[in-house]
């Protein structure tokens, strides 16, 4: 089918590439503008590893048309980290194991920035519904869920801070 | 470019009359909101269309409206998660905020619409898995085979029509507003549905469900769900249930979904009920639940199991929310 023009602000930079209908707005990320952080899991919308954030929400980039993304802001995991170096919550993912094989992660990630934006402070009990949408096959999920209170913990000592 | 899914053209109507005319151009097109439904059945090789349709750009298509009659008008192209939070909907409704919760996972519930969620595709073993699974297996009775693999006897697909909010909106008295060829016209919700796992809706051609009608409710709504994994999974049985006050007592709805290729309202229950429930009336509503669900072997988890699970979340549902309604 005929390509279309796509316009996509992605971690800051704005892109413009030509895509078919029905490309993913997956694969229009990994393989149009090289940004292979997002993975590509389970291919049927249940794992989570393709996770990047549309507009300020989370949602599952390989169920999303890349048309449908057509003149958003896209944040990846190769956005979260600031110039000072990673961000809290990658930084309490590695010290609080949060990780084994780390497929999952850029996705888990990638959530847990926008879950603590919606929610700065929440429970084990909310972080592990509004993790619910990401699997992780290695960790059994105990230290990840310790690592995003641990990240919300400091982010929220950081912000004290700086009152 | 990894194509994944198969080739069609793309298109984003911004009225119901530009829709029309894209659809009588190419009546094959398909329609959808998020996507979240019909695009991994595109990547399985589960939808023939030489064309989408995206709905998103249809004005006032997300909008919510207080009706003056004390009801609801829910524009189909909501997201669930704005339903799940939805301050209209933290009273009396309830039973639609706490479905939409329950829908999948966050970032399904972001894309997810209402309409999307109403006329999702239903599902069995046999037909959500991948082209080659379903090659090898003949594939089946509702796409490309001719065999149901769940009732081979039968002369019809028994796939399990899976919404969570269906139910949860019938036990609330919902009604379709759809939109065709024809005008605009108002259902019940539940005569939207027929019980053909392989045409579940009973939509015409050119007809679009546009939104759903909540009468003013003054009593407690609740929705139960029991799946696989709480995190992500379709129902194995979801039951909406909704008690009303009237005269001598309370009135009570109950739908099921999960069980049947429909939502299945549960009719014969006891009325008007007297609160606190006694215990053989709640006997009476598991029995009625048993009685009226027919799930079949469409699920990894069997039938029988499904049908018990269908009862034991009706009987704690409506435990529930008589003593909520004792309360208030």
């Amino acid at each position: 089918m005929a390509k279309m023009h796509l316009k996509l602000t992605v971690n800051g930079t704005e892109h413009e590439c030509l895509a078919e209908p029905r490309e993913l707005l997956i694969h229009v990320l990994r393989e149009r503008l090289n940004l292979t952080g997002p993975h590509i899991g389970c291919e049927t919308s249940h794992c989570g590893a393709c996770t990047v954030d549309i507009d300020g929400q989370s949602v599952k980039a390989c169920t999303v048309l890349a048309a449908q993304a057509q003149g958003a802001a896209i944040t990846t995991i190769e956005g979260i980290a600031g110039p000072g170096g990673m961000h809290s919550i990658q930084e309490m993912f590695r010290e609080h194991h949060g990780l084994q094989c780390g497929f999952c992660t850029p996705g888990m990630i990638t959530r847990a920035w926008r879950l603590l934006q919606e929610n700065p402070s929440p429970t084990e009990e909310e972080v592990r519904f509004g993790m619910a949408g990401n699997l992780c096959r290695c960790t059994g999920y105990q230290n990840i869920v310790k690592a995003v209170l641990a990240a919300a913990a400091e982010l929220n000592a950081a912000k004290e801070a700086a009152q | 470019m990894t194509e994944a899914l198969p080739d069609f053209r793309l298109h984003r109507p911004e009225s119901l009359e530009e829709l029309a005319a894209l659809w009588r151009a190419e009546p094959q097109a398909r329609v959808f909101g998020g996507g979240t439904d019909i695009i991994p059945n595109l990547r399985r090789g589960l939808v023939d269309a030489p064309a989408l349709i995206e709905l998103g750009a249809l004005p006032g298509f997300a909008d919510l409206t207080l009706l003056p009659d004390g009801g609801l008008r829910l524009g189909a192209g909501l997201r669930l998660a704005d339903l799940a939070s939805e301050t209209e909907l933290a009273g009396g409704w309830r039973a639609l905020a706490e479905a939409a919760r329950a829908v999948a996972g966050p970032a399904h519930r972001n894309a997810a619409t209402l309409g999307g969620n109403l006329c999702q595709d239903t599902r069995c073993l046999y037909y959500n898995q991948s082209d080659w699974w379903r090659a090898a297996n003949g594939y089946c009775l509702k796409y490309r085979g001719d065999t149901c693999h769940v009732a081979p006897q039968g002369s019809r697909c028994r796939a399990a029509f899976c919404s969570d909010l269906a139910p949860a909106l019938i036990a609330l008295g919902a009604e379709a507003e759809l939109a065709g060829p024809g005008g605009t016209r108002q259902i019940a919700l539940l005569a939207l549905y027929r019980d053909d796992g392989a045409a579940h809706l009973a939509l015409g051609p050119g007809e679009l469900l546009v939104a759903v009608h909540l009468p003013a409710f003054a009593g407690v709504s609740g929705y139960e769900k029991m799946r696989v994994r709480r995190g992500v999974d379709f129902p194995l049985a979801g039951v909406g249930a909704a008690l009303a006050p009237v005269a001598g007592g309370w009135a009570l709805r109950v739908a099921v979904s999960g069980t049947d290729s429909l939502p299945v309202a549960i009719t014969g229950l006891p009325s008007p009920l007297a609160l606190p429930l006694a215990a053989a009336v709640i006997e009476q509503i598991d029995k009625a639940v048993q009685k009226q669900v027919t799930p079949m072997r469409s699920t990894m988890v069997s039938s029988h199991y499904r049908r018990l699970a269908a009862a034991a979340l009706a009987r704690r549902l409506v435990q529930r929310l008589a003593r909520e309604a004792a309360a208030a």
